[in-house]
């Protein structure tokens, strides 16, 4: 259906705007430079998830000549609408509303995980809120941290639905409802099940959406902190792709700011006994993920492959489509890769018992914190890796230091997992994988050198998308999804058998990890997004190798220990198996 | 211990033979649309909707438990609780609570030994206030299971109450 | 099979013509007559008419209801025009012997309207009966509603046969809005200019959605028009199917509501069956079927859009509007929405005309309203009055007054969205606008008399506990704000409040009331801000704390007998024989047995 493009024009505060018929109050209201606060709603339409319930009603205006109060977030500009948002009805209207939500709120800020980055709370400074005149009855639900990645505390919730919007309509999955009615309703589980005993994947866009403290990620800095302090034991750390772009967010910097140099000093200062780069395991995966698909493809095997470096999307696969968990690559993710070296390898070059050795990781991500607790992902009973901390949680590991992120200076990683190439510097990016894997993929098929490793038609924002690159004789047909919900139409083509694709990269965030659930809040502002992702393909195109197979510590990995790509020992290492899971 | 939603073996398989069979005549293109339908199914089979059977439906019909949850804590038809042999519907319509309808659900309550929506112990009564049943005329209202009490005092109770806990009691002796 | 106009009116005429009993048993056969036996009363007229071999010559009708549900089961005789009230099982055999055998009337089981009076022998002579219009009810009583033939024979399906015939959508229209018919549903919007906004939708495909979810606790004439009328409701829907270019139609009804569910499903397969409902009605090459959705037990779902996400099988949480039903409704697809009183109006506005209809009633308002006359008064049950008629005349003419001899405080109307209208303002005329004028408003027709004893903080308190539990939690105002207003009218009643409550409560009921997403929160705190308008001092006591909580005794009146003394279960009451007891009001727990056991009603309620 086309949208007639008609003009409308209204008046807010007696500013006349002409805007496109269609177009919300408050977005006419911008234009005319009225601010008007909002809670509940939350546009993301170019990540496929708007958030238009109008619930909270911090946002109603008054229709000056119906004279009633309007959702500004929902309602439509007509023509000769007279809109004032300053009337009395309309300041107490929205006072009221925010009142209601404080008086069952538990307002304990100063040890809030939201502290200072919640939206609540700053909406409560911006309209003066001093004194709550109605109280009763609060919510009061269990705390539920067993997923070991979220941590859900319903009495935080506002019943803003923006997870629930982002759980059904993005990534498809259906996790959170709104149960019982009225006072009594509250977002949750099917039955109040534990999250860890859902069908969620951890991918936690809910978190990256919830403007309060009612979903978060699970900290682990406490714990780290511990490790820190123990002499006994060798803690070291590794950083994932897309944690360099976007760090700097937390300490004044624009979204796209690359800090390896001070994110790697942060880290020493920190005190870790070595700092290594999840890179060096994207690298070390394309190699092992390419000598897979050249197997299959040569050897008959089941096709397409799909990438299995994004957990939540490997907990998507195994609950939501079990008949098909013979396609994920059998490839561990980059971070369960160094985390695995780093116990084997790594100890054995330092000559430290691997019993000592815990592994820290900082990831984008809260799926990573799930990840590392699967029972696949270890070596001898030793987990790959011990602790998952987010961005979000290192941002604030390193103000607890009083370190001055700012002024640090450039360091590099450590040796011997600490080698990258612009090959898995793009794996935070949607697109970027399968791009990397095609990189090395070719030139082991045909032997011959790719000139131009700028394969531009695998980038991009489309939530499906859809290529193919000619290698030698064979073109290898290549889709890519990011957000599990279009995951969700790949497989559902691939079960139907109506797909004929050779790879297919998946990540369960938009964007990729740049939008992964642990990253710094973008408060709806998706051009985040877009300023991290173009930062990670500037990085690669500055590298000198950009080819994975070409890293030259994955090279003697190789050499020293593992043989070839695809051997045994690269087999009990570097995979894993996946196992079918109840739907809820 | 910890309840085990995908754990059916204790749901009657008759009944959930017969519950299968009424999906399978659903139009499952519209599953959201078959959901309310497939529930008041499975209340009349079962006589309320446990977590498992709730999870079973969900996965029946492609949908997510959460959603099935969400609509069957919505409405006040559906019960996630047991119910007593004998549902005794108190009517706190406007007509009926003038005419001193709270009055009656208390002496209910008391003689039941319940809260409202909850089994008595022994499993004879649930005891659920409810809207006007469209039997104003006969204000203050009641049904038990389907028997429709009207201009009832809280006096009238003890007997009424009695005669079916007789009326259970003499189902069992013979 | 019928397949054209014509033939569905040679069907009628040979309907009227093979009617040849010699008489009609109505009795009725509505929720509230069923729950005194009225089914039992009509198989044991059957077997009797069995027995004696009357078939041929009496007819037993079981009808739907009579309105008059408070003197239940009703009976009626026809031709001989005679209606007995409150018969029991064991009335059957007299009326039988006497009426039906011999032609003699029983007296005994006549309504008075007053007790020194000749009873009344027929509906003319009751004056519960005679200020009423019936237009919306005008099948109810009268024809056994689960018979098709009896609609029929009543000019059922003329007015559908009428426009297929003319196959103007448009002009249907304009005799709808011409005839100033509003939605009786609660929003009393214009009802031709609601299908003209759904017919200018454009859309392959639309909806006809009729609201049964009746929510109003106290109200129940949609239920008594599909227990007593169902083909009308269905008649009126085809026709609206026509005038919008819509071919489904939807019936979401209550959960609660079996027998008028039961009853719409004979209807649907009757009118399937004679080919007025399905594909090509009458020959026209209009189509056109309607489902039958069930509610679940949720007050918010008479909301529109939430009835429409109700159907679609979602928690029945209602959207903003705009978009309005008739531009997005079920499946995304323009959708009409109408209450069932509003569409029983319908067939009988197209069979006697526009103008016909816009003469009964007031200038802004036509027609007639059915109320459900219930609480503090002598008849209860069903009433439809046109337009204009005053609370006075409805309170004390067709009412019969309040019972007990006590004196009237206030009316309810509009039930949980509503107002109360005091006792100074009965004679205002019952119109939308004279309704809005004091602060009231029409709702969907619960009208609940409170006598003078009645305790307004507690009423608006129930109206308050009703919302706010049926309140769907999606919106902050309502969700919490509703809750929080329990809270205080209950420390209130607790003797917990203070002045600064009341303060709370009004500033707080108006912000709910304005900032509530859907119709629910904007009307819940109507009850309040209307009680408290008009009954200030009522809440006043309660804040200051001087709200009397214990009995207390007249001595004037006490004649000394120690009946109360007796039962008190706290014995809080001292006294001797022949002399005046007295109530100790610390250790009075309120529980009201002594006011029940006084004989000369000495006790003063606090
Ligand atoms: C909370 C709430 C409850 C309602 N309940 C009913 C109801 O039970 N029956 C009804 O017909 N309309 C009800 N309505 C009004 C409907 O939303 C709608 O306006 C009506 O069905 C339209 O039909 P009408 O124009 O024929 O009145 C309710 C509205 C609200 C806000
Ligand atoms: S969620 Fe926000 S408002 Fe609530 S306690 Fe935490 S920081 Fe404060
Ligand atoms: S703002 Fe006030 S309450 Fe909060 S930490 Fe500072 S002193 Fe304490
Ligand atoms: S983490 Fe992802 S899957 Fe789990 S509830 Fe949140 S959005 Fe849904
Ligand atoms: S959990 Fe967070 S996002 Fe979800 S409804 Fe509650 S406040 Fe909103
Ligand atoms: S896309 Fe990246 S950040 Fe998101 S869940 Fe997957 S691995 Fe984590
Ligand atoms: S006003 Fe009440 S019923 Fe209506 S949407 Fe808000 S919470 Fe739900
Ligand atoms: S109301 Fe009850 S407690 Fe009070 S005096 Fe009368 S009988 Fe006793
Ligand atoms: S019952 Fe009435 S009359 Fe008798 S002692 Fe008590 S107050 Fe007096
Ligand atoms: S922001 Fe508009 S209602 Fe919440
Ligand atoms: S209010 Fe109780 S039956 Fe109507
Ligand atoms: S139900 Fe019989 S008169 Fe109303």
């Amino acid at each position: 259906m086309k949208l007639i493009d008609k003009m409308v024009t209204c008046k807010i505060n007696n500013i006349e705007v002409t805007v496109e018929q269609g177009t919300t109050v408050l977005e006419a209201a911008k234009k005319a430079n009225v601010d008007i606060p909002t809670l509940c709603h939350l546009d993301l339409h170019e990540l496929g998830a708007v958030n238009q319930s109008a619930n909270c009603r911090v946002c109603v205006v008054e229709n000056e000549d119906r004279g009633n109060l309007v959702p500004s977030c929902a309602e439509k500009v007509t023509e000769g609408m007279k809109i004032q948002t300053d009337t009395k009805k309309a300041v107490m209207g929205r006072r009221t509303s925010l009142e209601l939500l404080l008086s069952n709120h538990p307002k304990d800020c100063l040890t809030c995980v939201k502290n200072l980055d919640c939206e609540l709370q700053t909406l409560a400074n911006e309209m003066n809120m001093q004194e709550i005149h109605y109280t009763g009855e609060m919510m009061s639900h269990p705390i539920d941290d067993s997923s070991g990645a979220i941590l859900k505390n319903p009495n935080k919730c506002i019943m803003c639905r923006r997870c629930t919007t982002m759980c059904d309509e993005m990534q498809t999955v259906g996790v959170l409802s709104p149960l019982k009615r009225g006072f009594d309703v509250v977002v949750a589980t099917a039955f109040h099940l534990d999250l860890g005993e859902t069908s969620c994947t951890y991918c936690g866009q809910c978190v990256t959406v919830c403007p309060t403290a009612a979903l978060a990620e699970l900290p682990q800095t406490a714990s780290v902190w511990r490790r820190l302090n123990n002499e006994n034991r060798h803690t070291v750390v590794q950083v994932a792709p897309a944690v360099r772009v976007a760090i700097g967010e937390m300490f004044g910097y624009e979204p796209g700011e690359i800090s390896t140099g001070k994110l790697v000093s942060a880290l020493r200062r920190l005190g870790f006994d070595a700092v290594f780069d999840t890179n060096f395991g994207a690298d070390l995966t394309i190699v092992e993920e390419a000598k897979e698909l050249v197997d299959r493809i040569e050897n008959d095997k089941p096709l397409p492959m799909l990438t299995s470096c994004c957990p939540a999307w490997v907990q998507f696969i195994e609950q939501q489509f079990p008949e098909l968990l013979d396609i994920p690559s059998s490839c561990k993710s980059p971070q369960s890769m160094v985390g695995a070296l780093s116990k084997t390898y790594y100890a054995d070059n330092v000559g430290i018992d691997p019993k000592n050795v815990r592994m820290v990781s900082v990831m984008p991500c809260v799926a990573k914190k799930a990840e590392a607790a699967r029972e696949e992902l270890n070596q001898d009973g030793q987990s790959d890796v011990d602790y998952v901390i987010t961005t979000r949680e290192l941002a604030r590991m390193i103000k607890e230091a009083a370190i001055d992120f700012r002024t640090l200076p450039e360091d590099s990683f450590d040796d011997i997992l600490g080698e990258s190439t612009g090959a898995s510097t793009i794996f935070g990016a949607t697109g970027g994988v399968i791009e990397a894997a095609t990189r090395t993929a070719y030139e082991m098929m045909t032997g011959k050198e790719l000139k131009n490793v700028d394969l531009k038609q695998m980038r991009g924002m489309e939530g499906i998308r859809e290529t193919s690159v000619q290698v030698g004789e064979k073109t290898l047909k290549i889709g890519i999804a990011h957000e599990l919900g279009n995951a969700r139409k790949l497989l559902e083509d691939i079960r139907d058998g109506k797909s004929d694709f050779d790879a297919i990269e998946i990540m369960a965030c938009p964007g990729g990890c740049i939008g992964g659930g642990g990253q710094p809040y973008h408060h709806g502002d998706t051009s985040v997004l877009d300023k991290r992702r173009k930062a990670l393909y500037a990085m690669d195109t500055k590298m000198t190798r950009r080819k994975s197979h070409e890293n030259e510590m994955v090279q003697r990995l190789y050499e020293d220990y593992l043989g070839k790509p695809g051997s045994q020992k690269a087999h009990q290492l570097l995979h894993t198996t996946y196992s079918a899971k109840a739907r809820i | 211990m910890k309840e085990t939603v995908t754990d059916i073996k204790d749901l009657d398989k008759e009944l959930l033979g017969k519950l299968d069979e009424h999906i399978a005549t659903l139009d499952l293109t519209r599953k959201e649309e078959s959901l309310i339908p497939t529930l008041y199914k499975a209340q009349e089979l079962f006589g309320y909707l446990p977590h498992n059977l709730q999870w079973h439906i969900a996965r029946q019909l492609d949908l997510p438990s959460a959603h099935v949850n969400g609509v069957v804590t919505f409405y006040s038809f559906f019960s996630e609780e047991p119910m007593g042999k004998y549902t005794i519907s108190v009517c706190m319509g406007t007509a009926c609570f003038v005419k001193g309808a709270d009055k009656v659900l208390d002496k209910i309550l008391k003689l039941t030994g319940t809260q409202p929506n909850e089994m008595s112990e022994d499993g004879l009564f649930t005891v659920k206030d409810v809207r006007c049943i469209g039997a104003c005329g006969l204000a203050p209202v009641l049904t038990i299971n389907e028997k429709v009490y009207g201009n009832v005092t809280p006096d009238d109770m003890d007997e009424i109450i009695e005669s079916y806990r007789k009326g259970a009691a003499d189902d069992k002796d013979s | 099979m019928i397949k054209t106009a014509e033939a569905l009116n040679k069907w009628k005429q040979t309907l009227i013509n093979e009617r040849a009993y010699r008489l009609e048993l109505k009795i009725c056969a509505g929720t509230s007559c069923i729950s005194s036996d009225a089914d039992l009363i009509v198989e044991m007229f059957e077997k009797k008419v069995a027995e004696h071999g009357l078939n041929c010559e009496i007819e037993v009708v079981k009808t739907g209801c009579f309105g008059f549900c408070g003197q239940g089961p009703i009976l009626k005789i026809e031709p001989d025009n005679v209606t007995y009230v409150r018969v029991k099982l064991a009335d059957v055999e007299t009326i039988f012997n006497e009426h039906l055998l011999n032609g003699r009337k029983v007296y005994d089981l006549m309504y008075k309207n007053r007790d020194d009076e000749d009873p009344a022998e027929s509906e003319a002579g009751m004056a519960f009966y005679q200020k009423q219009l019936r237009i919306a009810l005008r099948n109810c009583g009268e024809i056994n509603p689960e018979k098709i033939e009896d609609y029929v024979r009543n000019d059922g399906y003329k007015a559908l046969a009428d426009v297929l015939e003319q196959n103007d959508p448009e002009a249907l229209i304009k005799t709808m809005r011409d005839s100033g018919l509003r939605g009786r549903g609660g929003g009393g919007f214009p009802t031709g200019l609601k299908w003209q906004f759904t017919r200018a939708s454009k859309s392959d495909e639309k909806y006809v959605i009729c609201n049964a979810d009746e929510g109003d606790p106290g109200a129940f004439m949609d239920r008594s028009i599909l227990e007593g009328d169902p083909h009308s409701v269905i008649e009126a829907m085809i026709i609206n199917g026509f005038a919008i270019g819509a071919s489904n139609g939807l019936i979401y009804i209550r959960a609660e509501y079996g027998l008028a569910t039961r009853r719409l499903f004979t209807a649907l397969q009757q009118a399937r069956d004679k080919g007025l409902l399905g594909e090509n009605i009458l020959g026209s090459g209009f189509d056109f079927d309607i489902e039958v959705k069930l509610g679940a037990g949720a007050f918010v779902c008479g909301e529109e859009t939430a009835l429409i996400h109700s159907m679609e099988g979602h928690r029945g949480e209602p959207t903003t509007k705009p978009p309005f039903p008739s531009e997005v409704g079920f499946r995304g697809k323009p959708s009409n929405v109408n209450n069932v009183e509003t569409y029983a109006n319908i067939p009988e506005i197209l069979n006697k005309g526009a103008e016909w209809f816009k003469s009964i009633g007031t200038r802004h308002s036509n027609g007639t309203k059915v109320f459900a006359l219930a609480g503090n008064i002598r008849n209860i049950g069903l009433v439809e009055v046109p337009m204009g008629t005053t609370f006075e005349e409805i309170i004390y003419d067709i009412g019969g007054g309040i019972p007990g001899g006590k004196d009237i405080k206030a009316v309810q109307i509009g039930g949980p969205s509503g107002g109360v209208i005091t006792k100074d303002k009965l004679d205002t005329p019952i119109d939308y606008d004279s309704l809005q004028e004091v602060g009231a408003m029409m709702g969907s027709g619960g009208m609940i008399i409170m006598d003078e004893d009645t305790d307004m903080v507690e009423i608006s308190k129930f109206y308050l506990d009703f919302t706010q539990d049926e309140s769907c939690g999606k919106c902050t105002p309502c969700r919490i704000g509703t809750k929080r207003m329990f809270e205080i009218l209950e420390r209130l009643t607790d003797m917990e409040g203070t002045p600064y409550d009341l303060e709370l409560l009004e500033t707080l009921s108006k912000n709910v009331q304005s900032a509530s997403l859907c119709g629910l929160g904007q009307s819940a705190p109507n009850p309040v801000l209307s009680t408290m308008k008009f009954y200030r001092n009522e809440y006043e006591d309660y804040a200051h704390r001087r709200k009397k909580t214990a009995y207390s005794i007249d001595p004037e009146k006490c004649i000394g007998c120690t009946k109360c003394k007796r039962v008190c279960p706290v014995d809080c009451i001292d006294g001797k024989v022949r002399e005046v007891h007295v109530i100790t009001e610390s250790k009075c727990i309120a529980c009201g047995a002594c006011y029940d056991a006084c004989p000369v009603d000495a006790i003063v309620r606090p």
